[in-house]
């Protein structure tokens, strides 16, 4: 079965991280000399492929073949001596140093026992002008030129390390700007016609369609399916990373329209203008009590950004936001929390749970904050209200005193939505609340979330999923490139909700 | 079947922070009394015990003090290497505020005769400890504001004050190593109260204080949510900078007590040599207690256990003849056989090969 044509070809590969299942049964082949970029949103899988294929992690099951021979990637060291190479994310390059040292670092050239600079620097240089096509001092330091050519450099290093025929580009373009992205596809098509064979990772869907010949798509885990570039359409694509069919019709369900008569007309968050310089383009949003608003965006669109400027991660430098009327001045998470906002955030991980507190801790962390130092909840309102909270969301653990790291992925997520239903919160934003938890549980969650709203309560609605987006949100506000580029209310054509997500008529 | 409870059962004493660091002291404590006959002798003398475990106690009282304040420091995330510094500030501010006198070059005869007298002081006693305590805590402050608000690494920061405390503590005495006579003061360190050594009662009152400062109010949870993972702590509200300042303040306070006893004990205040290397004593005892040095969970109790296992071992080794000379490396072994007790690394390998025999 594996052809010629096929330098990688990885079969039924399955990872499960504690808690998660990172990948299950996932195909991804890559042929010499192609562009392959590989898309999807946070959690779907991406990373965590790149580092089967390149040792970091080993695979639970599932077959990895090089030129058609089976091979077990031991080490990052190992996947550079079979020929592959990883630029990442943020450049792991040192920029006190000059450019050939960082090509060549660990393996210059030796004279006397020394290192012989001038065959290290004629090196490097005749390197960077064959392979890349550009030409700079390579006795500079690496920190005196752009970011651009810092990403060349990393990749020249990459190319250097092997002969690589397997170059992994994570997010390469993230920190370029229109210009050093057009300078780095040339250097990406030269090396195609070389036939090395390149992985594209990225989130931009207009360099997707630039640069590649075929696109592979993940979503939750599993493979979506891999597509020649110029057989699917934007919109389709969009459709498949998200999770919707286009046929398929919504059904909204009986709760939602219920619920809509719940919505009053006093708004308690007004934000006009609202916005940091570079971060999220001045926005307006209005949010009424008994109100769920979805927000829909891919990744990187500013969906997390609004998060962060409404509960005060970050202050605003522009507009101003209004809660209950009142105009706010203090940023901060725990003005925030006494305002009665609260903020379930995305990263579960990162700036949701606290590994070693226990799961009674970690629910009552946020109400405790708020109470201060001194008003110390009693171990007796601990446990009521820990017990609370997990027969509520039926939080699976043995008892409230277990460490919360001790617990799966969706399970910890429900620690952090117990943690902010305690402080009894008047506005509650869920930034990717569903994420890497069972589908039962994500309808428990998304029915919570419009019993709320019938409280008076109001809601802002964050996910990946436009499904969900649309069954639980009464209004829908679209948000492209870190701006707001439209908002639906009533009766939403997902079709054009998807059109506003891409930016494009298909 | 019988076995896994067995095993079980094991698994719940040795995940209690305690076990670890009276494993340590117990084997130390076996040790003695098979080399050292004669080593748990206690006696009485005028209605007070004495003995080699009464010595040990009263030794690592200085370190236990230490180790109270540090422990918090160290559950935030951070470390304090300054501590031994403000012991010699303390002293020094103790001695000049009970003789000013030593810093004249030239004294009337009328007060030449109060400079050995065990009876002067020239501040009452109460005002001598208030004064000390407050510049203490002024210093823990200092450290609390660089690292807090200044946003500058715990290590450096604390460096700061570690190497210009000596410097300050000499400033204030000028330069004069002062002996203190005043006897009230002496019983601080060497006084004793109902069969046991008074700076023992210190560490318990530190100690009920850490506790209750930690355990009945919200903070211990808050020094160790900010230790585990400050960005979910902001997230959920919790001010990490005000968390930070109060550990190190606190741990400054420590100090300062930890001053007043040492320089007790010597009747001296001495700037250079005072409280020298206890900053590494105090980390250690922590560390021996069974507290990450990343941060997070802390008991102090435990911390105190891990201040008796050093000073055990440094009585042990005095008990059976080891010369003072080859103390520290053999203190340097036990460190390393402590850190790898707890090293993740190696309990996994432990478990690995003990998995592998099972199988």
């Amino acid at each position: 079965m594996s052809d010629a044509d096929y330098v990688v070809e990885m079969e039924r590969i399955t990872k499960a991280f504690p808690g998660v299942q990172a990948l299950s049964n996932v195909h991804f082949s890559l042929r010499r000399g192609e562009i392959h970029a590989i898309v999807g949103e946070n959690g779907a899988g991406k990373s965590t492929l790149v580092k089967i294929l390149t040792g970091v992690e080993k695979q639970d099951a599932g077959t990895i073949r090089l030129d058609g021979k089976v091979v077990m990637v031991r080490s990052p060291l190992h996947a550079q001596e079979l020929g592959i190479s990883t630029v990442y994310q943020e450049i792991n390059l040192c920029p006190n140093l000059s450019v050939a040292e960082n090509i060549m670092i660990g393996r210059e050239p030796k004279r006397l026992g020394g290192i012989h600079w001038k065959a290290m620097n004629a090196h490097a240089r005749e390197f960077l002008l064959q392979r890349l096509s550009i030409d700079i001092d390579v006795t500079q330091k690496l920190a005196t030129y752009p970011v651009a050519i810092q990403q060349m450099v990393a990749i020249a290093r990459a190319l250097e390390i092997s002969s690589a025929r397997i170059l992994i580009l994570d997010e390469p373009t993230s920190s370029l700007d229109v210009n050093e992205t057009a300078q780095l596809f040339q250097v990406m098509r030269k090396l195609k016609g070389e036939g090395v064979a390149i992985i594209f990772i990225t989130h931009f869907l207009d360099q997707v369609y630039e640069i590649s010949d075929r696109i592979t798509v993940l979503r939750n885990g599993t493979l979506v399916g891999t597509f020649e570039a110029s057989d699917i359409s934007r919109l389709e694509l969009i459709a498949k990373m998200i999770g919707r069919s286009l046929t398929e019709l919504d059904e909204m369900s009986g709760i939602k329209l219920e619920s809509r008569k719940h919505i009053k007309d006093t708004a308690l968050v007004q934000a006009e203008d609202l916005g940091l310089t570079g971060v999220m383009e001045p926005f307006d949003l209005e949010l009424h009590a008994g109100e769920v608003l979805g927000i829909a965006g891919l990744l990187g669109s500013g969906r997390t950004e609004i998060a962060h400027l409404l509960f005060g991660i970050e202050k605003p430098d522009s507009g101003t936001l209004k809660m209950a009327g009142a105009v706010v001045e203090h940023f901060s998470p725990l003005a925030s929390i006494g305002r009665g906002v609260a903020l379930c955030p995305e990263d579960r991980k990162e700036a949701g749970i606290i590994d070693d507190l226990t799961v009674r801790e970690n629910i009552i962390l946020a109400l405790q904050a708020n109470r201060g130092w001194f008003r110390y909840l009693s171990t007796q309102q601990q446990y009521e209200l820990a017990d609370r909270y997990i027969k509520l969301l039926n939080i699976a653990t043995p008892s409230a005193d277990q460490s919360v790291k001790n617990l799966s992925g969706g399970n910890q997520q429900k620690v952090i939505l117990a943690r902010w239903l305690a402080t009894n919160p008047q506005v509650l934003i869920l930034d990717e609340p569903t994420r890497g938890i069972d589908v039962g549980a994500k309808a428990e969650i998304q029915k919570l979330v419009l019993s709320l709203a019938e409280e008076g309560k109001s809601c802002v609605f964050i996910s990946s999923e436009l499904d969900e987006v649309l069954r639980t949100s009464h209004r829908i506000m679209v948000l492209r490139d870190r701006a707001k580029v439209t908002e639906f209310s009533g009766e939403v054509d997902q079709q054009r909700i998807m059109q506003a997500m891409a930016g494009s008529e298909v | 079947m019988s076995k896994s409870k067995f095993s079980f059962n094991f698994r719940k004493i040795t995940e209690s922070r305690l076990f670890f660091p009276l494993v340590a002291l117990g084997l130390i404590l076996l040790f003695d009394l098979i080399a050292v006959p004669g080593f748990f002798r206690i006696s009485t003398r005028e209605g007070n015990l004495y003995g080699n475990l009464i010595d040990i106690a009263r030794n690592a009282s200085t370190v236990s003090l230490l180790a109270i304040g540090m422990t918090l420091v160290i559950a935030t995330g951070g470390v304090d290497l300054s501590v031994g510094a403000i012991m010699a500030i303390s002293a020094s501010v103790a001695a000049i505020l009970m003789n000013p006198y030593v810093l004249a070059t030239e004294l009337p005869p009328h007060i030449m005769k109060f400079m050995s007298d065990p009876n002067f002081t020239y501040q009452p006693l109460w005002i001598v400890i208030l004064a000390t305590l407050i510049v203490a805590t002024i210093c823990g402050l200092w450290n609390g504001l660089l690292v807090a608000y200044g946003k500058i690494q715990c290590m450096v920061a604390t460096l700061i004050l570690m190497i210009a405390g000596r410097g300050i503590a000499q400033l204030i005495t000028n330069g004069v190593r002062i002996q203190i006579f005043y006897e009230p003061y002496a019983f601080i360190g060497q006084g004793w109260i109902i069969i046991l050594p008074f700076s023992l009662y210190l560490v318990a009152i530190v100690f009920v204080l850490a506790w209750l400062l930690t355990r009945r109010t919200a903070i211990g949870m808050f020094i160790e949510s900010v230790g585990t993972n400050a960005r979910s702590s902001f997230f959920s509200g919790i001010d990490e900078k005000r968390v930070k300042l109060l550990a190190y303040t606190f741990c400054g306070f420590c100090a300062g007590i930890a001053g007043l006893v040492a320089s007790s004990n010597i009747k001296t205040s001495d700037a250079f040599n005072l409280g020298v290397a206890k900053e590494l004593d105090a980390i250690l005892a922590v560390v021996i207690g069974g507290t990450m040095m990343s941060g997070g969970r802390f008991s102090l109790l435990a911390s105190i256990v891990g201040a008796w296992v050093i000073q055990a071992i440094t009585t042990s080794m005095y008990a059976v003849g080891v010369p003072a000379f080859a103390l520290q490396a053999i203190k340097a072994v036990v460190v390393i056989l402590v850190v790898l007790l707890y090293s993740e690394q190696v309990r996994n390998f432990v478990q690995k090969i003990s998995a592998r025999k099972e199988a």
